[in-house]
Parts: C-alpha cells; sequence; structure tokens
C-alpha cells in the first residue's frame, strides 16, 4: 500500500514533467504541441542510443538528449508553427501540424533497424528495450519495508527543483516576465519592445527540454524504452493533467501530475489494472464537462 | 507504376485483386465524412471512432448471440452510435476549439479503456471473434453505403440544415443573433457524425474476422482528421478524396510503405501551411509570403477546416 502510493509519487513527478512543457507551450502560444509526447519520446531514445550505441557515460548522454530535445522543440517552432502564425491560421491548424511532426518522429523511429537510414538513432524497431543495469547508476535502498531505488529519489527530486526553478524565472527574471507578457498578449508584449518570436522559439526549446527529460527520467525509471512511450504512455495523461489542473497554468499541472498519478495508484489497489488504464480519460473527460477550466485556471477569457 | 498501369488497363482485374483495399477506401471515406459534418459546422471533434467501435461491437456481438439479420444489426449499431452522440454531445458541446477536441479524444479513449476493456460481452482486451465475417462479400455493401451517405450529406449540406452549420462555422455569435439555434445545429452535425461512424465500424467489422479494441484508439482518429484535411472540406467530396489518397498510397509506393506514415506526416504539415483548404478546395496556394514578394501577388486568407 505504502509502496503503491510511494510509486504514484513517482509516476506523478514525471507526468507534471511532461505536463509542464506541455501547458507552458499552451499559456504562451496558445497552441496545443501535440509533438510533445514525441519530443517525450526522442529524449529517451536518443539519450539510449548514446549509451547504447555511441557507449557514452550515461550523464553524458542524458545531457546530449535534453540538448537534443531542445533542438527538437525549435523544428516543431519552425516547421510547424511559424508559418502557421505569419499566415494568422486558427488554433487548430496548429494542432493538426504539430500532429503531423509527431507521425513522423514515432515512424522514423519505429521503422529503424540495423542497415536502414537511421540506424545510428535506433535499431529496435518497433521494439521496447531497456538501459542496460551496469551503465546506468541504479542502486537500491531498503527504508522502513519500502524499496526505493535511486532513479526514482532522482526522479523526484529532479522534478522538484526543476519545477521549484522554473517557477522563480517565470516570476523573477527578466526573461520569465517577457514570457508572461507574451502570455497574456502578444500583440502588446510585442509593442513594448520583446521579440515575441524569440520568446516563442525560447518557449518550445524549454518545454521541449523539460519533455525530453521525462522522457529520460520515464526509460530509466520504468526501464522502457520504445517508439510508443510517448504515444501510449503520456500524451493523452498529459493532457488530462494539463486540463486537471487548468490548462496553461503551471502549479496546476504539477498539482495534476501527482494528482493524477494518485489517481491513478487508487484506481488500481482499488479495481485492478483494467480500471486504472482508463481513470485517466474519465478524469479529463468529468473535469472538462463540470469545470472546463480546471483547478487553478482562472484564466478563460472567450474560450469557451 | 503497376498500380495506375492497371487500374486504367485493367479495371476489371484491378477490382478482383485490390478488392479489400477498395473496402477500406469505402470504410475510411465513410469516416471522413463523419468528421466532414462535424468540421462543417465549425467543431473538431475526434469521437468518431469511438462512435465507430460502438457500431461494430454492437454488429458483432448482435450476430454472436441472436439470430438477426445483418442489414439489422449494422442498423442498430449505427442508431446506438447516434444515440450516444445525444448523449456525449449534451454535456461536450459547450466546448470550444481545442478544448471540445480534447473532450471528444478523451471520451473515445474512456469508452475503450473504461467500458470496453471491462464488460465481459466484448471480450475485453481480447477482442471478440467474429466467425461470420465476409471480407469479399461485405465490399458491394460498403461501396452502396458509401454513395448513398455521400449523396445524402452532399444535399444536407447544400439544405437549410447546411446553411445553418457553414453559419455557425463561419461565425457562431453572429449566426444565434440571426436566430440560428446553435446548440441544436451543433447538436445534429455531432449526432449524424455519430450516425456514419457508427455506420462504418457495423460494415467494418463485416469485412475482418476480428473486432480488435486497440484498432480504436486515438491513433486511428487522428488519421481520420487527416483525410478530411487533406482531402479539404468545403464539400463532401473533400474527405472521400483524401481518404483515398491516403489509403492507396501505401499499395500505390510499395519501396516506401514502411515509412508511410513519414509520408503522412510530411503531406499533412505541406497541405496544413501551404493549402489549408484541402487538395479539393477553392483558390491556390496559400504561399507564405516572402518579405521582398510583392503582397498583390499572393492569396493569403483561405479557408481551413474548422475555422472556428
Amino acid at each position: 500500500m505504502a509502496q503503491q502510493l510511494l510509486n504514484a509519487i513517482f509516476i506523478g513527478s514525471i507526468y507534471a514533467l511532461f505536463a509542464v512543457g506541455y501547458t507552458l507551450v499552451f499559456g504562451i502560444l496558445d497552441v496545443l504541441n501535440l509533438a510533445h509526447s514525441a519530443v517525450f519520446m526522442l529524449g529517451a531514445v536518443i539519450t539510449y542510443s548514446l549509451v547504447v550505441i555511441h557507449a557514452q557515460p550515461f550523464f553524458v548522454a542524458a545531457a546530449g538528449g535534453i540538448l537534443a530535445s531542445a533542438v527538437l522543440g525549435l523544428v516543431v517552432e519552425y516547421a510547424a508553427l511559424r508559418p502557421l502564425r505569419r499566415r494568422q491560421a486558427p488554433q487548430i491548424s496548429a494542432l493538426i501540424s504539430t500532429i503531423g511532426l509527431a507521425l513522423i518522429f514515432v515512424s522514423i523511429v519505429e521503422q529503424s533497424k540495423p542497415g536502414s537510414p537511421f540506424a545510428w538513432l535506433w535499431r529496435d524497431g518497433a521494439n521496447s528495450v531497456r538501459f542496460p543495469a551496469d551503465r546506468v547508476p541504479n542502486a537500491t535502498y531498503h527504508v522502513a519495508g519500502l524499496t526505493l531505488e535511486s532513479s526514482k529519489v532522482a526522479i523526484l527530486v529532479i522534478s522538484i527543483l526543476l519545477m521549484l526553478s522554473l517557477g522563480y524565472v517565470m516570476r523573477y527574471t527578466q526573461v520569465g516576465r517577457a514570457l508572461r507578457a507574451v502570455a497574456e498578449n502578444p500583440r502588446a508584449a510585442r509593442l513594448l519592445g520583446i521579440q515575441v518570436d524569440r520568446i516563442f522559439a525560447l518557449t518550445l526549446a524549454l518545454s521541449s527540454a523539460l519533455g525530453g527529460l521525462a522522457g529520460i527520467l520515464f526509460g530509466v525509471a520504468l526501464s522502457d524504452v520504445s517508439p510508443y512511450i510517448g504515444r501510449d504512455q503520456v500524451e493523452l495523461k498529459g493532457l488530462a493533467v494539463i486540463v486537471l489542473g487548468g490548462m496553461g497554468s503551471i502549479p496546476g499541472a504539477v498539482l495534476g501530475g501527482y494528482a493524477l498519478g494518485l489517481i491513478e495508484a487508487i484506481a488500481f489497489i482499488r479495481f485492478g489494472s483494467n480500471v486504472e488504464a482508463g481513470v485517466a480519460f474519465l478524469a479529463l473527460f468529468l473535469m472538462l464537462v463540470v469545470r472546463p477550466q480546471g483547478l487553478f485556471g482562472a484564466r478563460l477569457r472567450e474560450r469557451l | 507504376m503497376d498500380f495506375f498501369i492497371q487500374l486504367f488497363s485493367d479495371p476489371v482485374g484491378f477490382y478482383q485483386s485490390h478488392e479489400l483495399l477498395i473496402a477500406q477506401i469505402g470504410i475510411n471515406s465513410l469516416l471522413a465524412i463523419s468528421i466532414f459534418v462535424t468540421l462543417f459546422s465549425g467543431q473538431l471533434t475526434l469521437a468518431n471512432v469511438g462512435f465507430m467501435a460502438v457500431g461494430a461491437y454492437t454488429t458483432v456481438i448482435l450476430s454472436l448471440h441472436a439470430s438477426t439479420p445483418l442489414a439489422f444489426n449494422i442498423a442498430l449499431g449505427a442508431l446506438l452510435a447516434g444515440a450516444l452522440g445525444v448523449v456525449v454531445g449534451l454535456p461536450v458541446l459547450r466546448l470550444r476549439g481545442v478544448f471540445l477536441a480534447i473532450a471528444t479524444l478523451g471520451f473515445g479513449e474512456a469508452l475503450r479503456f473504461g467500458v470496453i476493456l471491462n464488460l465481459p460481452i466484448t471480450g475485453q482486451g481480447q477482442g471478440l471473434k467474429n466467425p461470420d465475417a465476409d471480407p469479399l462479400g461485405g465490399v458491394v455493401p460498403i461501396l452502396v453505403a458509401l454513395a448513398l451517405v455521400a449523396y445524402l450529406v452532399w444535399r444536407l449540406a447544400g439544405s437549410k440544415l447546411g446553411q445553418a452549420w457553414a453559419a455557425i462555422r463561419e461565425d457562431e455569435l453572429a449566426a444565434s443573433s440571426q436566430g440560428i439555434n446553435v446548440p441544436l445545429y451543433k447538436m445534429a452535425a455531432f449526432v449524424v457524425g455519430a450516425l456514419i461512424a457508427g455506420l462504418a465500424g457495423g460494415l467494418e467489422s463485416h469485412i475482418n474476422f476480428f473486432v480488435d479494441p486497440t484498432e480504436y484508439g486515438t491513433t486511428r482518429a487522428i488519421q481520420v482528421l487527416t483525410f478530411a484535411v487533406v482531402g479539404g472540406i468545403s464539400n463532401v467530396l473533400g474527405p472521400i478524396l483524401g481518404a483515398t489518397i491516403l489509403t492507396s498510397l501505401p499499395e500505390v509506393v510499395r519501396q516506401a510503405a514502411d515509412y508511410r506514415d513519414v509520408i503522412n506526416g510530411v503531406i499533412l504539415i505541406l497541405i496544413i501551411v501551404f493549402r489549408p483548404q484541402g487538395v479539393l478546395g477553392g483558390g491556390g496556394l496559400a504561399l507564405i509570403r516572402p518579405r521582398w514578394w510583392p503582397r498583390q501577388w499572393t492569396l493569403t486568407r483561405a479557408r481551413t477546416p474548422a475555422d472556428a
């Protein structure tokens, strides 16, 4: 029981980290970036390939994975979002173009086998692999009858530190003020001399770096790296998290992440794994019907 | 290339050797029409695949446990999907834009994980075997249904109802100030979409020996949206064309069949960036004007799906 709750907190941290990136883009660009889950997956895949195919130490590989994720965020911005913004296309168009990018990312990985053009990135096709145990530091501790793996403890610490520092940056720094100004009103921000396009690119890079890191942590802690970890494990759950917390709200996404982890754990303990798999979508659906602005989203103008 | 050579030189042989592909094109066209109806009224809903599952499961469960004729089973499946559309539409259609898309996506997954995987009668995760399936005999009914549905939707889009949908799509506030009952017409579009999707599900279950719950997930919902976006939503032929192009693509370019999702993704992005009105929409390319390009030479504003 206590072990289940502990696991809920670990998985909740991953949800939260993933959803913070999701919600950052939605809050600032007013766009739902459905390629975020593909970047999550690529963060894990790139780190795995650096460790296994290119024989780098784990921490170098993880740094590479995070950096590559940030670059992928810029790819999303320049390929899928900026052209549409220049045409002043409706919100929904950006949703569709990011779906296109996600399709491309996932299927490139899924089709990569030894000898294919992307074999330097991935060689296991649609299969799931795990990080080799001797290459990733992951000690196991036993405290008061609970099993603690250092990777999971690290997840908790990293997520909380990152989310706190993100909160600090957003609130007290010049960049954070610019980000919030653009979120509030891009046109007014531009008139005030903020380079809005740069802020958008920065947002995508930051959000994708967080998403990629969440993917790496997921891959290490759950011993599961595959082309589908983004799409099947966190894409819709991440949506549920940001809807629970309120779309665009960073504290909402953090609390929503932990809330979803707990809800799933409770559903699993009470009703078993079949219900656990569906409870996120049920929560998502009910929340949108009952309180579409979420727990923390007071800022819903005429979107509804 | 052989694909097209055979299509024109030997249409009968082409039909015989590609019957399953043609059936799949028919099913996908029906699904694309079902999402077209809601897009035409300015709403992006992604619940169609859920309604499709209702149609498919109803049809197969009836043919396993009752001795009713197949046509009745399929019709009942479609009607049940439509009825569920009313129930789901009541709360959901108050939402707009991205929120509506997310809620309907959540509905589809909640249906799949919450209901289908937990009811004993649906075979849960194992899916259902359908011993009465008739892969080849199902082709003609699918094409007949497609023709019928396409004709009806074509007429519907030109009717008063269709005009109301177009008005809501262009400007919801203006439409309601003209006395159009916006919630009612939105609901009508949602339910018509659900009916068509349920019909497609029932028809598809008849050409497969197996109903698999993983078939009715988000991936498919997004695929259906892709058909409509690529084809264009200015009239009912757009979604049919989109479904036809994208479904036959892996057959046409056999060498690249492995990378078909890459191709789909590239097509989707190119279409939404350069031709947001779809292949069949009117007008030219929505070029993104470089700074040195004279403004009057470009067409900038073009119709997009769910231009809400």
